[in-house]
């Protein structure tokens, strides 16, 4: 497919030596700016305070010594955080599949009355910015309406939350709605029930969609800062990016990195093993692409 | 949801308690004087990162566009930051900042230029977060732009090509125009989220020095959560939430218009 630049330009000895100039320079800038920071956090991590501190940096640690490591992990008890974290962001998929999945369901084929009302709702979430909502959000997680329950500190506060994402809901609806309808009346004909066809038809055909928003719904959770920060004010109940935040002025140096290190691996492995999900959870994400 | 909505609309007329107090709250709010220096920095960062944020990944994504090789390495380079917890993004570059033994003073020195104070200096301190944000979400816009990039017709160029058109006439007139409705919805979409600014303030600088990086979102915070008053703070959320609410429902039109094209 021809691009800004035509393929015969290309072709000529000039084009070839400006694109071959053009793509190493990038590659060498994207791997700068991208790659390189990283590359430093995890060697920094490495070196002692004295060769931290010392002007100019080495590019290489001096020693391998990962002792840094297992210190960051004892000190800042990051295995607890890391246990909250995945706690949160395991239960949080679990209730966003759940509430999500039968939310998207429901309105795509059970086309409930005043379903068009419901998925406008819905949407109009997704236009008001979160920050906004933090105080009135916080309050009702201090005293749920009804039960007058203190969501405070425990994992629900994260959980509900979560689960009630439109953006998800409104995924799963494009996504089912573009399920044939002779599928489903079928099924219908041979006596399944609504949650029997959503068990064993629409779901084993939207796994990919399933997986985007799992995926998505895990690394979210994973990576979010200020909800977690108001609501599980107590130490052992922190995330880890809070954890490490909030004991940050106390730690040295290397091991604060240590633990930013530790912290990030997580979402770095995910990115590693389901890119080809995410990259296509982001464009389905968009309006077009 | 539609509750929390309401919700936020009356939390302003309560104070703790949920007493009656009219527009008490809005009079505190206003006459604190990091009140007009959250909305300045608020403004100036969203401004910068609309500058700096759409620019940056649009030339990268055209660039990449253009790439025929190390495709893949470069658009899963891109987004690594991306993947990052913001915490972690925000405090490894309070670690780079550092005037001492930082990163980007040393790097500075090594091309012989003096070194800067970064967070620690008024006229600095908010491009410093703008470095942070721009770099942990560049990879969303430029992939995005990257898959508007790849829809546009190849003949269009050609026939521009083909008029004389030299390679920047070609993005001014063919790249841009193809591109504007995604443009326009990623601009609106960073204006909203740059507007709610909250995380680097408050891990980098604690809106220092001299209220020179106080964001909305952070003073808010500060209501709320440090002074104990919800009142206040619920009075900044809802003027926040009203200046957005007006982005928001532009951004709903032109997604309409792109919708039914």
């Amino acid at each position: 497919m021809r691009t800004l630049v035509s393929p015969l330009a290309l072709r000529t000895p000039r084009g070839r030596i400006v694109y071959w100039t053009v793509l190493t320079v990038t590659v060498i800038c994207f791997t700068g700016a991208f790659v390189f920071p990283l590359y430093w956090m995890v060697t920094g991590a490495l070196k002692s305070p004295d060769e931290l501190a010392q002007i100019p940096p080495s590019f290489f640690p001096k020693s391998f010594d990962f002792h840094v490591y297992a210190d960051a992990w004892e000190q800042l008890q990051l295995g607890v955080f890391l246990k909250n974290t995945a706690l949160y962001a395991g239960g949080a998929w679990l209730f966003t599949l759940a509430v999500d999945v039968t939310a998207a369901y429901a309105l795509s084929k059970l086309r409930p009355v005043l379903g068009k009302l419901v998925l406008g709702a819905m949407l109009a979430t997704l236009m008001i910015p979160p920050m906004v909502l933090l105080l009135p959000t916080y309050l009702v997680a201090k005293d749920l309406p009804i039960l007058h329950a203190d969501l405070l500190n425990t994992p629900w506060a994260i959980w509900l939350p979560a689960a009630a994402n439109g953006f998800f809901v409104f995924l799963l609806k494009r996504f089912f709605d573009s399920i044939p309808k002779e599928l489903l009346e079928a099924a219908e004909i041979d006596g399944a029930s609504p949650l029997r066809i959503l068990w064993s038809i629409v779901l084993p055909v939207s796994r990919p969609i399933i997986g985007v928003v799992s995926i998505l719904s895990v690394v979210t959770v994973w990576k979010d800062f200020v909800w977690p920060l108001l609501v599980l004010p107590e130490t052992d109940k922190m995330s880890i990016s809070v954890g490490i935040a909030s004991l940050s002025a106390q730690m040295p140096q290397n091991v604060l990195i240590a633990s930013l290190v530790i912290a990030s691996l997580p979402t770095i492995l995910v990115f590693f093993v389901f890119q080809r999900s995410i990259m296509a959870g982001l464009t389905a994400g968009s309006l077009k692409g | 949801m539609v509750r929390e909505i309401v919700l936020s609309f009356q939390q302003n007329n309560f104070v703790d308690p949920g007493k009656w107090v009219g527009f008490e709250n809005f009079r505190t709010v206003f006459a604190d004087p990091a009140f007009a220096a959250a909305w300045l920095n608020t403004a100036a960062f969203s401004g910068l990162a609309l500058v700096i944020g759409s620019a940056v990944p649009f030339v990268l994504a055209v660039v990449l566009n253009e790439l025929k090789h190390a495709k893949a390495y470069l658009r899963f380079v891109v987004y690594l930051p991306v993947m990052l917890p913001p915490a972690v993004a925000v405090l490894l570059f309070k670690w780079f900042y550092d005037p001492g033994s930082g990163l980007f003073n040393q790097a500075l020195d090594v091309v012989h230029l003096p070194p800067l104070s970064w967070l620690d200096s008024t006229s600095t301190a908010l491009i410093s977060l703008v470095i942070v944000s721009t770099w942990m979400n560049l990879g969303t816009g430029t992939l995005i732009y990257l898959a508007a990039l790849q829809s546009i017709p190849g003949d269009l160029y050609e026939s521009a090509e083909l008029d004389g058109a030299g390679l920047l006439r070609r993005v001014w007139h063919v790249t841009i125009p193809q591109t504007k409705l995604i443009l326009l919805v990623m601009l609106l979409l960073q204006v909203v989220a740059t507007m709610q600014v909250f995380i680097e303030p408050y891990l980098l600088t604690g809106g220092g020095p001299e209220n020179a990086t106080v964001t909305v979102a952070y003073l808010m915070y500060q209501y709320a959560f440090n002074f104990g008053d919800f009142g206040g703070g619920s009075a900044l959320g809802l003027m926040l939430m009203i200046v957005l609410l007006v982005f928001s429902a532009v951004y709903l039109r032109i997604s309409r218009e792109e919708a039914e094209r």
